[in-house]
This record gives structure tokens, C-alpha cells and sequence, in this order.
């Protein structure tokens, strides 16, 4: 946001018109086939992502396959599992992330996809499902949909050294420089992988150093964040902060100055992806709906829109801006990714730990 | 406001309390009887269990709480010194203008406060709307954003309209003769104020405080916004333990430690309650 504009939205006490995102109201290329109406043939429950998709998508499947779709959202995985496990609204299918899809799978809240349904699915690159082997063993109930790291966002002009290492974070130079992510397992995987130790312990002497760390950087943070820290970071109101890849693509066509960086330490690579669960009513339908975004096209068009990773080989090499098709950020190479791992349920006595030790940080 | 009315018995109009007798079983006597029953029971195996209320001792937990008591008596204090001469402004106006002013006053709450939050953000953040303005006029910038003070003024500026509104209603309904016959008899301006006028408005200033106190005490969403997470309020705790940790008992037994000083705080005021009168709310 830049300084006039600042001054004319005081003038005008309409602040907030001035932080909207950027919109990209770019030419839809993906053309319906018409050959039904919605609802001819049943309907499919969708439970996904905020801004988890171009919404235009939905139309087309709807008049590609005629089935009508319900389309909810949820802000994390935390608020969707409840409504999932306690049956108060049934899914048919649903967009969690790598640990809560093994989770559910220990909780027996998914049924295994019924593969000759998806075969689209060859267009998923079998590095991305090796990966998701990881929380989903031989890829039984899961299809990834979109998938990332989480690394250091730094604007160059506030910084005068190569930021490669999440020391910066803990670094008495940039006090009040830093935007933290306000995540319980992001922010100690952060603290767990400085200090080298593995980002899924459960071992309470390595967590208390992790939390002795956080309490030294507590001082040095400007704010704990998650979504904001896209317009915060654009805005230029830190030097560095903690963001999902796939948010760095998008405040980078923002501001040109903001670098993204995905620390030597090692970081956490995550994995959404598409899952059914039990009482689904409609499994064929859900099948479809997963069938459907694994289309080269399809989600070549989801990912201009949301600007996560797509683990769609096919559709990445439909990408014509060269940048974005070989961008370290988007699709990181395996010398980035070999120093990733994804995170694992650990059970609710240490995720309750993990968040007690997290609420801490500001003794 | 029920204690003027007639028993029921006697008064065959108290059929029409029927709907909302439904609406208050249903949609607060049940769900506050469902906080007892998780805040009181285990979430492993439902037996009954103090730990979900134990955990209120845990000292950052403790913290969150006094931090929480703090600010929102800070926020009340400065709600009550901005909101009373102003009060006192409108009902000497001779005017009609005085409802005009009401409205300005009310006329936020129109939008969501939500979105209030969200502005205030922008107009504090370091290179914010506020700052901008100074730097612009060359005056040093202001950097109160993700400190305890941008949460007071988050919660005055959310929470000034219910401090004004029964105060402006007690003051208006002060009988003029009142004041009048204190003059009369000699009383000085001071000596009405303080021995008058602010004893016959302590219902609406009782009301107005807590009006404003209970929603600052139990608040997340303001020190989310305005404190950038790094002021834990107990607010913050409670759904820290719904939303993330799925526990709804130990969310329940925080909220209900939350509730007892609720209700302590309310006592408390109520004890300089003498006249009770229909405008308080409570």
C-alpha cells in the first residue's frame, strides 16, 4: 500500500477500502461442456478451504457431470473436524491436511477411494504421493489437491544479509522487525528445527528448549499472525515473517521486494489433500468431484487462483509464464524438499502439551 | 426490568412472556446447564472432575485472567469519564439535536464490529493511516499497535455506546423540579451534581459498567486484531481450547471460572446499587 494512498484513505476515513486484495480478473479459459443441468444427477457435499479454489470451477463440473454441489468452507483444520466427527453436517467429501488425514484414518472417519472412479489421478506426480504416504500408507484415502512449505518471507530492502537460516528470527537486529506465525505446531517446528531436533517430537526436555527459545524471541516479535501476514508483509510493515509458500507467490506479485526463503535448518512441507469420510452419502459423486480437480486444466486454473502448489504434474507443465513453472518457491527442488517433513497427529495429550507450553512464550 | 411486574397468577397477560420463556429455556438455561456438565466432567471418560477448573491456577492461564480484569477496567474507567459529561451535554441540550447526537454515537454499531476491529488496525499499524498522517505533518509516529493499550482503545471505542446510551436515559429521565428545588434551597452547582444528579444516575452508570466490563472481559477477537497475539487474554484461552484443541470441557470449566467473576464483578457493583430502577438491565 503506498503512502498516498494512505493519506487520501485518511481523508476520506475509508481505511479500509484501501487494503482489499489485489483481484486478478484474468480470461476463464475453462469451458463448461453442458451436457447437463445441475442436480440431474444427485448431489455432492464439498468441505474445503477458505479461497481454496476458483469458485467458476464449480460451475463447470456442475454442468460436466450434473451433479449439484453443496460448497462449504472452513478456516482450519481444528474447526472442521468436530463437524466431521460429531456427524452434525455430513460431508461427502473434504480438503484436511497431512496430520488430520491421519488422524481421521486412526479414527476410522474415512472410507478407501475406489481408484477406477479417479483416474485422473495419473496426473499426480508420484513424488507428491510418495510424500503423502507418509500420514496416508499406500495412498489408500487421500488424493492430494495442493501442497507447500512454510519458510521465512523477508523484504530486501529491510534486510542486509542473506537470509537463509531461521536464526533471523531470533536475532536481537530485527526486534519488532518480526511477524511470527501464530500457529502452535508451525511455531515450534520453527524453534524444534534451529535447534535441530526432529519437528514431531514428543520429548519434553527438547520442547522446553524449543519454548526457552520462543520465550527469547517473544520480546523481538512485532505480532503473531497467520493470514494477515500477507497484507502486513506487503504493506511493509516487517522485515520478516513466517508464511506459507504459497502465500509468498502471491504477495510477491505485491510487493517485488519480498524475498522467500525456506531455512538450511530444514522447515515443514504440507500436503491437503481430498478425503471421504465414512458417512458420506454420496461416494460416487465425491469420486467425481476428486476426478474432476486432478484434470490437468482444472487445476491448472485453481492454481492461478490460489497460488498453492499444485501436485499435478500435467497441470504445472500447462504453465505458461516460465517463472512461475520453474519458481523455486512454487515447486521447490528435492535438495529443499529432502530437508522437509511433514507433521504427524501426536495424539491429544501432547498436542495438549504443545499448546500449554505454547501459551508460555510470554512468562 | 421484571421486578415491576405483577405475578404471573394474578396476571393472565404473562401468557405472552410464553415465547420468550421458550427462547431463554432453550437458548440460555440449556447451554448454560451443557458449560456446568462439560466444565464439570472429564473429556476422557465423563466422570465427574474440578480438573477443567484447576486449570485457571496454572500460571499463564492465571495471568491471562488478571491481564484480562485490567484492561477491562481500565477500558470501563475511561468509557465512563468519556461517556458521563457527554451524557450530561445532551440532556441540557434544549434541542431536538440531542437525539441527532445519540445517533452519531450509535450510528457505528450499525456496522460490524468485526470490521471495526479491522480498521483500527489499519489506522494504528506502524506504517498505518495514523503514522502516515504524522510522518506527513512531520511529527514522530505512534506505535501502540500489538501493545496492551491498542486493546483498551479497541475495547472503548467498541464498547463506549453501551455506556452512553443508559446513561443519557437515566440523566434524561431525572425530573428537572429535582434540580430545581436543590437550587432553591441553596445548593451550589457541585453540591447539586454530587448530591442530586449522580446519586439518581448511578442505575444507568451501574448499567453502562456493566455493559461494557462483561463484553471487554470475555473478548478474543479485539486482542487477536489490535494485540497481533502476543497479549494472551483469557478471552484467548477459552477458545484456544475450543477451536484448537477441540476441548470442550476444559473450555467450559475456564468459561465458568470466567462466569463466577462475572458475577462477582456484577455483585460488587450491585452492592452501590441502592435505587434500582428500570433502567438497569440487570
Amino acid at each position: 500500500m503506498k503512502k498516498t494512498n494512505k493519506i487520501l484513505a485518511l481523508g476520506m476515513v475509508a481505511a479500509l477500502t484501501f487494503t482489499g486484495c489485489g483481484s486478478e480478473d484474468e480470461e476463464f479459459t475453462l469451458k463448461a461442456t453442458n451436457n447437463y443441468k445441475a442436480g440431474e444427477n444427485g448431489e455432492v457435499y464439498v468441505y474445503n478451504w477458505g479461497e481454496y479454489i476458483d469458485e467458476r470451477v464449480i460451475d463447470v463440473f456442475e454442468k460436466d457431470t450434473g451433479i449439484k454441489v453443496i460448497y462449504n468452507t472452513f478456516e482450519e483444520n481444528e474447526d472442521m473436524y468436530p463437524i466431521i466427527a460429531t456427524g452434525a453436517a455430513k460431508y461427502d467429501v473434504v480438503c484436511p491436511s497431512d496430520y488430520m488425514i491421519q488422524k481421521m484414518i486412526d479414527e476410522d472417519m474415512l472410507q478407501p477411494l475406489n481408484k477406477d472412479n479417479i483416474p485422473n489421478l495419473k496426473n499426480i506426480g508420484s513424488e507428491y504421493l510418495k510424500a503423502s504416504e507418509e500420514f496416508d500408507p499406500g495412498n489408500v484415502y487421500s488424493v492430494p489437491y495442493c501442497w507447500g512449505t512454510v519458510g521465512i518471507l523477508y523484504n530486501t530492502t529491510m534486510v542486509d544479509e542473506p537470509i537463509d537460516s531461521w536464526g533471523v528470527l531470533f536475532d536481537e537486529k530485527y526486534k519488532n522487525d518480526i511477524l511470527m506465525i501464530d500457529s502452535v505446531r508451525d511455531g515450534f517446528m520453527i524453534a524444534l528445527s534451529y535447534l535441530g531436533y526432529d519437528q514431531n517430537t514428543t520429548n519434553e526436555a527438547e520442547l522446553n528448549e524449543a519454548l526457552e527459545l520462543l520465550q527469547k524471541q517473544y520480546p523481538l516479535v512485532q505480532a503473531y499472525v497467520v493470514d494477515q501476514v500477507r497484507d502486513k508483509m506487503i504493506g511493509g510493515e516487517a522485515a520478516l515473517g513466517v508464511i506459507y509458500s504459497g502465500e509468498a507467490i502471491y504477495t510477491q506479485r505485491e510487493n517485488p521486494d519480498l524475498e522467500y526463503v525456506v531455512p538450511k535448518e530444514g522447515s515443514n512441507t504440507w500436503i491437503d489433500g481430498w478425503v471421504i469420510p465414512s458417512n458420506a452419502e454420496n461416494k460416487e459423486n465425491a469420486e467425481a468431484w476428486i476426478n474432476f480437480l486432478c484434470r490437468p486444466d482444472v487445476a491448472l486454473v485453481n492454481f492461478d487462483y490460489i497460488t498453492y502448489s499444485t501436485p499435478n504434474t500435467a497441470a504445472r507443465e500447462l504453465i505458461e509464464d516460465a517463472d512461475i513453472r520453474n519458481s523455486t518457491i512454487a515447486f521447490p527442488g528435492s535438495d529443499i524438499l529432502d530437508r522437509c517433513s511433514t507433521f504427524k497427529y501426536l495424539g491429544e495429550e501432547v498436542e495438549t502439551l504443545y499448546m500449554n507450553l505454547w501459551n508460555k512464550k510470554s512468562n | 426490568m421484571s421486578k415491576n411486574a405483577k405475578s404471573p397468577a394474578k396476571n393472565p397477560s404473562a401468557l405472552l412472556a410464553t415465547p420468550y420463556t421458550i427462547w431463554m429455556i432453550g437458548f440460555i438455561v440449556i447451554p448454560l446447564l451443557m458449560v456446568v456438565y462439560y466444565g464439570m466432567t472429564a473429556k476422557s471418560d465423563g466422570a465427574f472432575t474440578f480438573e477443567n477448573i484447576k486449570l485457571i491456577a496454572q500460571p499463564e492461564n492465571l495471568r491471562a485472567l488478571w491481564l484480562s480484569i485490567l484492561l477491562s477496567l481500565i477500558s470501563t474507567i475511561i468509557c465512563l469519564v468519556i461517556a458521563y459529561p457527554l451524557a450530561m451535554i445532551l440532556r441540557n441540550m434544549k434541542f431536538k439535536s440531542n437525539s441527532f447526537i445519540v445517533m452519531i454515537f450509535i450510528l457505528p454499531m450499525w456496522m460490524n464490529s468485526l470490521l471495526r476491529t479491522i480498521a483500527w488496525q489499519n489506522i494504528l499499524e506502524r506504517k498505518g493511516v495514523l503514522n502516515a498522517f504524522l510522518t506527513f505533518l512531520n511529527l514522530p509516529t505512534l506505535n501502540i499497535i500489538n501493545t496492551p493499550a491498542a486493546i483498551v482503545l479497541g475495547m472503548v471505542y467498541d464498547f463506549l455506546p453501551f455506556m452512553i446510551l443508559p446513561l443519557y436515559n437515566t440523566l434524561a429521565k431525572i425530573d428537572e423540579n429535582v434540580i430545581n428545588a436543590a437550587r432553591d434551597l441553596g445548593a451550589n452547582s457541585r453540591q447539586t451534581f454530587m448530591k442530586i444528579i449522580f446519586p439518581l444516575s448511578l442505575p444507568g452508570v451501574i448499567s453502562g459498567i456493566t455493559m461494557v466490563f462483561v463484553p471487554s472481559l470475555t473478548t478474543f477477537a479485539i486482542s487477536n486484531i489490535l494485540g497481533g497475539s502476543k497479549v494472551l487474554l483469557i478471552g484467548n484461552v477459552i477458545e484456544q481450547q475450543f477451536q484448537k484443541l477441540n476441548n470442550w470441557n476444559s473450555g467450559s470449566g475456564l468459561s465458568l471460572v470466567l462466569m463466577v467473576f462475572v458475577l462477582i464483578s456484577m455483585a460488587l457493583v450491585a452492592k452501590y446499587d441502592k435505587g434500582g430502577d428500570s433502567t438497569s438491565v440487570w
